[in-house]
């Protein structure tokens, strides 16, 4: 049986309306909703579902960032993961932190974790990068299946359904190996009472980047954060002709 | 006439056509307007309901046409005064919290604009009804008043557009709570519901803000017509209580204190619970879109009772007893904060068999219970007949007496409310 980590990542709810703030350094985030990333739930939801077909032993979920993100741990856990891992990072140390500095930490435990395979989420919904499980899986020099909608599992190898622009490719891979979760892959679960009650006990352990011997200096400089040009109203054109001539107008044809 | 008096009001927004759509309410009845009028600000309703007035021309006001008993839907010939058009917010003062704005304000699009200043539309524990400290209403000849004196108010309230139509609010806004949380909780039996919304009443005190009852079957509607996703597995009764507050850890740790110890007591057998916001938009959906599962589920007959708590759902066995086979489903949810129960019966098709069986029936069992009909939706068209049910004869002689002092040429909704 395979021993898998998750990575999950605490974002801005998706159904929170996101402000700039005035300075143009940021969003805000101060007193605003935050939930798991919805790419996480997913890959947690696939952990679980191995948990329960026999086919994974233990699951170990793993969040940076600051004190809240145990919430999102605790948001796993009530969802079946047995362990959870808080790498704290804060204040602008977290600002700057990327996927570079995250696929090194998640490697780190998986290293001392003995770990065998390892689901996260394709990308964050905040800064949209889809880079940590690739760059995860290149820092362990594991093999990647990104974008999985099925995964197969063997004593040995998995099977991979991933959706591609083209459509779907299916690959083999052999284990330990790294997965990015697709929306497609599962529905994740409510996390029902008497599991919120039991996810209570279970351990979440404290590290930092500095415990794990990584380094989080910036790589990126945010240069400045803008809100995308407001949507102009449409115009309701008498004929056929007015509108071709507004689409030549604007250079569309 | 119509035309003349109507370059008074802007030609634009003046449609002669028959209005499929606003002639016709969430399948509750159809219409025959020929004309609708969306005018955009007092002045124009006070010109066009004088006009009316003078020339007996009957009108049918509309607001979101959701109304579900045809109170909104004009019978014969009515002109349409749709305030759609009147929309705008005039003014937010954060201090004090009183927003005024026109009729015509959709609710979310103020909740919207409230939460950019910190506060909330005030809605009481049931119905998502708001309250309002002034109204500025147009009477049926063309008046305008203000009603802040007399509590005239209230007068409008309720009143369905037969006494005068409301084109302005001022409303009292509280501040918007920084916390939210939302439990789906499925349950045995009505007994063990009523005790958990006790239990929640005395564990959650002033945080408690919604206590919805969902049975089975209302479930069922949207699980299997719409594809929504139930947290938990099949069970006879679901209740969705949420709280609002203004600290988190404190809400949070008052809801898990009375989660524990409701399931430990035996009264819930599983639930979810929740403050993430996008959970809990999907947590009220399977509340919230209950009526459009219906609209999949066949012909429905829906009524809107209020009952003593005790008996919030003795309505729904009694009417499987009555109806047996000849109906589909028949099922109830509703606020079970202020006794207001949706019960719905759906069949494959309507017959006058199956009204005859369902009323007055329902009317003399709600009665009996001392409830009434239509406690939040109205009496609209469909009910007036009905209304000495819930209402003595006396009373129904001073409606009457007020309308005609209101309305003397019975211009405004004819046909509802009132019995003949």
């Amino acid at each position: 049986m395979a021993r898998v980590l998750v990575g999950v990542k605490r974002v801005i709810d998706y159904a929170v309306k996101i402000r700039v703030k005035p300075d143009k350094t940021g969003v805000l985030t101060d007193g605003v909703k935050h939930s798991m990333n919805p790419f996480d739930e997913i890959a947690v939801e696939e952990a679980v579902r191995m948990k329960e077909k026999k086919v994974a032993s233990e699951i170990i979920a793993v969040s940076c960032g600051p004190p809240q993100a145990q919430e999102v741990l605790r948001t796993a856990l009530a969802m079946g993961v047995d362990k959870g891992i808080h790498v704290e990072v804060a204040g602008p140390e977290y600002e700057t932190l990327q996927p570079i500095h995250i696929s090194k930490i998640l490697a780190k435990i998986v290293q001392n974790e003995k770990v065998d395979l390892v689901i996260l989420g394709k990308q964050a919904i905040d800064d949209d990068c889809n880079q940590t499980a690739q760059m995860t899986a290149a820092v362990l020099d594991w093999p990647q299946a990104t974008y999985a909608s099925k995964i197969e599992y063997g004593s040995k190898e998995i099977t991979v359904v991933r959706e591609v622009d083209g459509g779907l490719e299916t690959i083999k891979c052999k284990l330990p190996a790294v997965v990015s979760a697709d929306l497609r892959l599962n529905e994740p679960r409510y996390a029902t009472l008497p599991n919120i009650m039991k996810a209570k006990k279970k351990p979440i352990q404290k590290l930092t980047p500095k415990d794990l011997g990584v380094d989080t200096s910036p790589r990126v400089q945010i240069v400045s954060v803008e809100d995308p040009p407001k949507r102009e109203a449409g115009v309701i054109l008498p004929d056929v002709d007015s509108l071709v001539g507004k689409l030549k107008e604007g250079g569309h044809i | 006439m119509f035309y003349e008096s109507n370059k008074k009001v802007n030609h634009a927004r003046f449609k002669p056509q028959t209005f499929a759509l606003l002639n016709r309410s969430r399948k509750a009845g159809i219409g025959y307007s020929q004309c609708v009028l969306r005018p955009k600000t007092t002045e124009e309703v006070s010109r066009i309901l004088s006009f009316c007035n003078e020339h007996r021309i009957a009108v049918c006001p509309q607001g979101g046409n959701t109304g579900l008993v045809g109170g909104s839907v004009p019978v014969f010939d009515e002109v349409v005064l749709s305030t759609s058009l009147m929309d705008q917010i005039i003014s937010t003062n954060d201090t004090s919290g009183v927003l005024v704005c026109q009729a015509g304000c959709i609710l979310e699009k103020l909740d919207t604009h409230l939460a950019d200043h910190g506060l909330m539309m005030p809605l009481d524990l049931g119905a998502k009804r708001f309250l309002s400290s002034w109204r500025q209403c147009v009477k049926a000849n063309g008046e305008v008043l203000d009603c802040l004196r007399y509590h005239l108010k209230h007068l409008f309230i309720g009143s369905e557009g037969t006494l005068g139509i409301v084109t302005k609010v001022a409303i009292q806004c509280p501040a918007k709570p920084k916390a939210q949380n939302v439990a789906f909780l499925g349950l045995e039996s009505f007994q063990d519901v009523l005790k958990t919304m006790k239990k929640a009443k005395y564990d959650l005190g002033e945080i408690l803000s919604s206590c919805e009852l969902i049975d089975e079957l209302s479930l069922d509607l949207v699980t299997s017509h719409l594809k929504l996703n139930s947290p938990i597995s099949v069970y006879p009764f679901y209740m969705l209580i949420e709280t609002q507050g203004s600290n988190n850890d404190h809400d949070e740790m008052k809801m898990n204190a009375f989660l524990e110890s409701a399931m430990s007591d035996g009264l819930i057998l599983d639930g979810t619970t929740t403050n993430e916001v996008s959970k809990m938009q999907s947590l009220w959906e399977l509340r919230e879109r209950i009526t459009e599962g219906l609209t999949h589920d066949g012909y429905v007959f829906k009524y809107d009772i209020s009952l003593p708590t005790k008996n919030f759902y003795s309505l729904v066995p009694a009417m499987k007893e009555r109806l047996g086979d000849s109906a589909k489903r028949i099922c109830g949810y509703g606020h079970l904060g202020d006794g207001n129960i949706h019960l719905n019966i759906s069949v494959r098709e309507f017959t006058q068999d199956i009204l005859d069986k369902i009323e007055p029936f329902v009317y003399e069992f709600t009665s009996k219970l001392k409830g009434s009909i239509s406690a939040e939706h109205g009496i609209g068209f469909r009910k007036p007949k009905y209304i000495h049910y819930s209402k003595s004869k006396e009373s129904i002689a001073l409606m009457k007496q007020l309308k005609a002092m209101m309305d003397p040429n019975g211009i405004l909704n004819p046909y509802k409310v009132l019995p003949a």
